[in-house]
């Protein structure tokens, strides 16, 4: 083994580009819970709380695929990416599952996806840093 | 076609779109678990990522059958749900008793505790489901 890498430490879906998406879909999750629970459909504030989660996990891809562009590689390509696709399509499948949905069972559908979505994000940094590797 | 009231339920209204939504995820889980799997080292351990592809298959076909809601769509449902119901039992106790049987984790490993026993929760939902939809279908 030679020095510790710093390619692991330059990890690009890490810090608050990673942090941001996370605590967001825990947001609107939170927001949704509370709507299934009193018996409401999405409301306007879920759809746009989803809006602007999938900008942040673009946001996060975009800077990915920069980093990959720039020479540097993810620990297991094939995981990595295949999170990274089923990531930024998740807002917009609550999206349209909420839509067909307009009853407190909408609610609970965007509730469950954005309970996923943090948990992708920290499987996506665990596959750009493999341990060991 | 007449409306008995709002009590009337198909599969694929109400929880039952929740229960779908959670199918899909699941689907596009296993799949992309079991495809990467196979792609890449499927000499290591054929039976994990075959039963890998079967457990992805199973919850595409549910989540369809759910969807499709009508007469047919409820039998395949309730066969997926069944064969997955014995299949996450089945291979959390092989993969408790003999850990050799399974080098690499499944969906269905240690009755899905990496994904949070969600795999053995869910089938049983679905019958429960299909339980409670079961004279609103016709």
């Amino acid at each position: 083994m030679g020095p510790v890498s710093t390619m692991g430490t330059d990890s690009p879906v890490d810090g608050i580009v990673a942090t941001v998406p996370i605590v967001l879909s825990l947001l609107v999750a939170a927001w949704a819970l509370v709507a299934a629970v009193r018996h409401r459909p999405p409301d306007r504030a879920q759809f746009v709380g989803l809006a602007v989660l999938e900008v942040a996990l673009l946001v996060l891809s975009v800077l990915a695929l920069v980093a990959v562009g720039g020479g540097e590689r993810p620990g297991e390509p094939g995981a990595f990416f295949g999170y990274l696709v089923t990531l930024v399509c998740l807002p917009p499948l609550a999206w349209v599952l909420a839509r067909m949905e307009p009853t407190r069972w909408g609610s609970a559908i965007v509730c469950a996806v954005c309970l996923v979505a943090p948990v992708v994000v920290v499987r996506l940094q665990q596959t750009w840093e493999v341990l060991g590797g | 076609m007449v409306e008995t009231g709002p009590a009337r339920r198909r599969t694929n209204s109400g929880p039952g779109r929740l229960l779908i939504a959670v199918y899909l995820l699941f689907a596009i889980a296993a799949t992309s678990r079991a495809g990467l799997q196979i792609a890449t080292r499927f000499d290591e351990a054929p039976v994990a990522y075959l039963l890998s592809a079967l457990a992805a298959l199973i919850y595409i076909v549910a989540a369809v059958g759910l969807a499709r809601a009508g007469h047919t769509g409820r039998r395949v449902a309730l066969a997926c749900c069944s064969v997955e119901l014995v299949g996450v039992v089945a291979v959390g106790v092989l993969s408790v008793a003999d850990r050799e049987l399974f080098p690499d984790e499944t969906v269905w490993s240690q009755f899905g505790s990496g994904y949070g026993y969600i795999p053995l929760v869910l089938p049983v939902l679905g019958l429960f489901w299909l339980w409670r939809t079961r004279h609103d279908h016709a």
